[in-house]
């Protein structure tokens, strides 16, 4: 068990609400990636730019599967001029399709 | 830059016949040393030529034939696979499989998964599932067309569990008639061929331990525009040489090309060749009249399909090396 984040409660005072939201969406993304397409809770496993695609991380399926999350967690609707690879292939990619999407 | 047109396509058909022919008496003596070559016969186009090319190899007396319908089959499908088997000459013997996908549960598992995307789905409906985004570069989605007992065709998206469930229904109609060819290939010391012609191969379109399951497959390299070539060339009734290529396998009839491929068969052909030989997208997009973004869309589509699909070929996978088996490969 590590330490509570002391630091991070300050940074966070200092940034904007909606900031603060789609950084805990992204940390929350990127644990349900870790802990479905890789069995892991390790962070340094992948790089927020890391291509989930072509590392093969997720195939065809399971990018339904990762968008049907989405769907479900954030309540958004992934039309289907949005399904393309590009919205979704990195946690960074698939955080600001959230942060885009997610009512404000 | 490469000139793409239509005759890349073109072989001599004679020379390969032969040459197919040679290379399966090889096997068949020397690799896999059995009597005899089992067939599955849909009269569909690639077991079609196969089964007309196991004939070519080894003669007729040494090819068995099956046919194996389910509820789901077109009755033209047995038809123009009992006209084939005639005309080869050919033992063939028809086992109706519903009963036994029946009983494993196959369609109360399938109507089960269509229900939940489409409630009043029953008794004398039927359906197919369609893809939709492969030319536009777009992921892919399912949905699902019905039409109900009175003519009338709903659509509804079909999500994700929805859709792997119904697959994995059907999946056992491919599994159970792989059942009986290996069932006829023990009982008569013969081997089990094949039927994917390069695109289905390439692509990954099989059940893995259902249709992708065998000894021998002789028209795997074979471009489905040269399985059409090769059975002309064979000279094949009519009626198989003119088969629409359909999955044979939803009660709505379904174009391969609805359910995996992002263009019709013989687009898809030369995409792959043009895949193959590396040539640029522009110029696919110029002989199949498409925008350059599509072509690109569908050389992606072919890769991303590659990657997804390329479990379904390989043998299981060891943890530790067993390599006393290979001075025996």
């Amino acid at each position: 068990m590590g330490l509570p984040a002391v630091c991070s409660v300050h940074a966070a005072a200092s940034i904007h609400r909606g900031e603060t939201k789609s950084m805990d969406q992204k940390k929350q993304i990127k644990a349900f990636v870790l802990e479905n397409y890789l069995f892991t809770d390790d962070e340094s496993a992948l790089a927020d730019g890391d291509s989930l695609i072509r590392d093969g991380i997720v195939d065809s399926t399971g990018m339904l599967e990762l968008i049907g999350h989405l769907e479900e967690t954030y309540a958004i609707k992934v039309e289907n001029a949005e399904m393309i690879p590009a919205n979704f292939d990195s946690i960074d990619s698939i955080a600001a399709f959230v942060a885009r999407k997610s009512p404000a | 830059m490469t000139k793409l047109d239509w005759s890349v396509l073109d072989i001599d058909y004679e020379q390969e016949a032969d040459r197919i022919a040679r290379r399966l008496r090889e096997v068949t003596a020397r690799e896999l040393h059995k009597r005899g070559l089992v067939v599955a016969i849909s009269g569909g186009i690639d077991s079609s030529s196969s089964v007309a090319l196991a004939v070519r190899a080894l003669g007729p007396e040494r090819v068995f034939a099956l046919i194996l319908p389910e509820r789901d089959s077109s009755d033209d499908s047995a038809v123009r696979a009992n006209l084939l088997a005639g005309h080869l000459g050919i033992r063939v013997e028809t086992v109706d499989i519903a009963p036994a996908l029946a009983a494993i549960g196959c369609y109360a598992a399938r109507d089960e998964a269509v229900r939940r995307a489409l409630p009043e789905y029953g008794d004398g409906w039927r359906f197919k599932i369609v893809i939709e985004g492969g030319i536009e570069g777009r992921i892919n989605r399912f949905r699902l067309v019905a039409v109900s007992p009175d003519g009338d065709q709903v659509e509804r998206p079909l999500g994700l569990a929805e859709y792997l469930q119904i697959v994995a229904a059907t999946n056992f109609k491919q599994r159970i008639r792989k059942n009986l060819e290996y069932f006829h290939a023990d009982r008569l010391n013969y081997a089990v061929v094949g039927t994917p012609n390069r695109l289905e191969y390439d692509q990954g379109f099989f059940v893995k331990n259902g249709d992708g399951s065998a000894d021998v497959k002789p028209i795997a390299h074979l471009y489905k525009t040269q399985v059409y070539g090769m059975a002309r060339h064979l000279g094949l009734p009519e009626r198989v040489c003119a088969a629409v290529p359909t999955t044979d396998t939803y009660s709505l009839e379904q174009g391969q090309d609805e359910f995996y491929f992002a263009l019709p068969y013989r687009s898809m052909d030369l995409a792959l060749w043009a895949l193959n030989h590396e040539v640029a997208a522009s110029e696919l997009a110029r002989v199949l009249d498409i925008s350059d973004a599509q072509a690109e869309a569908v050389y992606e589509d072919i890769r991303t399909k590659r990657r997804t699909t390329r479990y379904l070929h390989r043998a299981p996978i060891l943890v530790g090396e067993v390599n006393e088996l290979d001075a025996h490969a």
